[in-house]
């Protein structure tokens, strides 16, 4: 299977913290990885330099072969992000940020491309709406759409159903799943939500302290730390003392 | 009642910017009008013969002052809508996003100036157009000014994040007792001309006066004004490179959005 994600050995100081201490991953193509870690542990700060928002101590990310030192902006053309913490401009219509996005990322067709995630995230109600006035779960998917308008190759998404009912939490899990079978994309996914992470992930990496402490599928790892689920595996690792340092 | 003042003074004490903006606006405003005034009283008789000075001054240092927070408004906009983020990890050179900034802030800073020039005429029976094609020059200077500033301003917001805020809004206060709009030079105290006569605005706002009163042009003026504009562009151009490079190490572009 082709891998598009490529860490290797990346580490990131702040002064003299480190963040993240030399960690290394892959992720290969339709496959969503779990990032899992308590607040704190390195993951915001990953997704950072995968994206180019940070840059890296040392070590290398490869995006498809490219390096985002190198080629940011190519890279950047083949990945997108979503985070509850990022919103869309408030004042614009769904469809306004959705074209202003769709020329930042220079798509070809943008008309087509909008009609296509109109219609698969169920955009058609809140399409001329005012984002700013839209409810959460209608604002999560307005994102979303936004996250996935240059078609990306790699879609790093940090918390992508925190604060939603179940409904729409569970409309967006499907989505996704669907979507990266379809379209056979790479997704990173940082959640705290251990049931969407055993449900969306064939592999998981926890994170703690700024290493890797375990990795593995969601299965495996219950059955290795002898626990009932996933959570209560997130548990034992946050509290125990970390080896690794 | 203390735990509310604590937490503004909390707040204060924690960001040099907001500290340097309780001592500096009173000060700046005391030195403006102290400077105004002080020209006032000993040259009653300057601006006799040439009504409108004061206004067409006024338009000018007005586009500035629009070009200049346009500018900072553009990037601030992105920060208080939290799209900051989403602006930086779109596949857009620095320079590209310098450069849709800077154009929006032109169109900005003329819905806002086009307006005023036209009321001018019919409400106070004065055209600033009496600048002539010189109008363009003295114009461009502002324009090239302001987004200096501008670009200073948003460097300042990408290296200290939003708390560099209270600067955006009053770098304009700050260079404008040196910057002798309503004044001539020679009313400024010494140590005071020495600084203006490294801002472009002294010469810009000198030329305009020396051409609405006097009738004459002094073409030098305008060069030591482009000049200056051309090392304070490179200057500012640079920091905004050698910001956005801190961020990425400090990790304020994450946060600033947050």
């Amino acid at each position: 299977m082709k891998t598009l994600v490529e860490v290797q050995n990346l580490k990131k100081n702040y002064g003299e913290k480190q963040a993240v201490k030399s960690i290394s991953f892959k992720i290969n193509e339709n496959e969503i990885l779990g990032l899992l870690g308590p607040n704190g542990s390195g993951k915001t700060t990953t997704i950072g330099m995968m994206l180019g928002l940070l840059k890296p101590t040392s070590g290398k990310i490869l995006i498809e072969g490219d390096k985002i030192e190198e080629d940011r902006i190519k890279i950047l053309q083949k990945i997108n992000f979503i985070s509850p913490y990022i919103e869309l401009p408030k004042k614009l219509t769904v469809k306004q940020n959705l074209i202003v996005f769709g020329k930042l990322y220079k798509i070809k067709n943008l008309n087509d491309r909008i009609d296509y995630l109109t219609s698969k995230l169920r955009l058609n109600d809140i399409l001329n709406r005012i984002t700013g006035e839209l409810s959460s779960g209608q604002k999560n998917r307005a994102s979303l759409a936004k996250s996935l308008i240059n078609n990306p190759k790699v879609l790093l998404l940090d918390e992508p159903t925190a604060s939603l009912d179940p409904e729409i939490g569970d409309f967006i899990r499907s989505f996704l799943e669907d979507y990266k079978k379809e379209k056979k994309i790479s997704i990173l996914l940082a959640s705290h939500n251990m049931n969407e992470v055993t449900r969306l992930c064939k592999s998981i990496l926890m994170m703690k302290d700024g290493i890797i402490v375990d990795s593995g599928s969601p299965a495996k790892l219950i059955e290795k730390h002898g626990r009932k689920n996933l959570e209560e595996v997130f548990l034992k690792l946050s509290r125990s003392p970390n080896e690794h340092n | 009642m203390y735990g509310l003042f604590l937490r503004h003074f909390y707040l204060i004490t924690r960001s040099f910017p907001r500290i340097l903006d309780l001592i500096y606006w009173p000060s700046i405003q005391i030195t403006l009008w102290g400077f105004i005034s002080n020209f006032f009283a000993s040259h009653t008789t300057y601006y006799n013969n040439a009504v409108g000075v004061i206004l067409t001054c006024a338009i000018l240092y007005d586009f500035l002052f629009r070009t200049s927070i346009g500018f900072n408004m553009l990037f601030l906009e992105e920060i208080w809508s939290r799209n900051f983020t989403n602006l930086f990890i779109a596949p857009m050179k620095i320079s590209e996003i310098l450069t849709s900034l800077i154009f929006t802030a032109l169109v900005r800073a003329l819905i806002g100036l086009i307006p005023a020039v036209l009321l001018t005429s019919p409400l106070f029976g004065i055209s600033i157009l009496e600048l002539g094609i010189y109008l363009f020059f003295l114009f461009l200077s502002l324009y090239i000014f302001g987004i200096t500033l501008g670009i200073l301003v948003s460097a300042g917001l990408l290296r200290f994040g939003p708390s560099f805020e209270n600067i955006a809004w009053s770098t304009m206060f700050l260079l404008a007792p040196f910057g002798c709009i309503y004044y001539p030079i020679e009313i400024l105290p010494e140590l005071f001309q020495k600084i203006a006569y490294i801002l472009p605005l002294v010469y810009i706002f000198e030329e305009a006066r020396n051409i609405l009163i006097n009738n004459t042009v002094d073409i030098s003026n305008l060069i030591q004004a482009f000049m200056l504009n051309i090392i304070y562009i490179i200057i500012s151009i640079t920091l905004f490179f050698y910001s956005f490079n801190k961020a990425r190490d400090k990790g304020t572009l994450i946060n600033i959005g947050e």
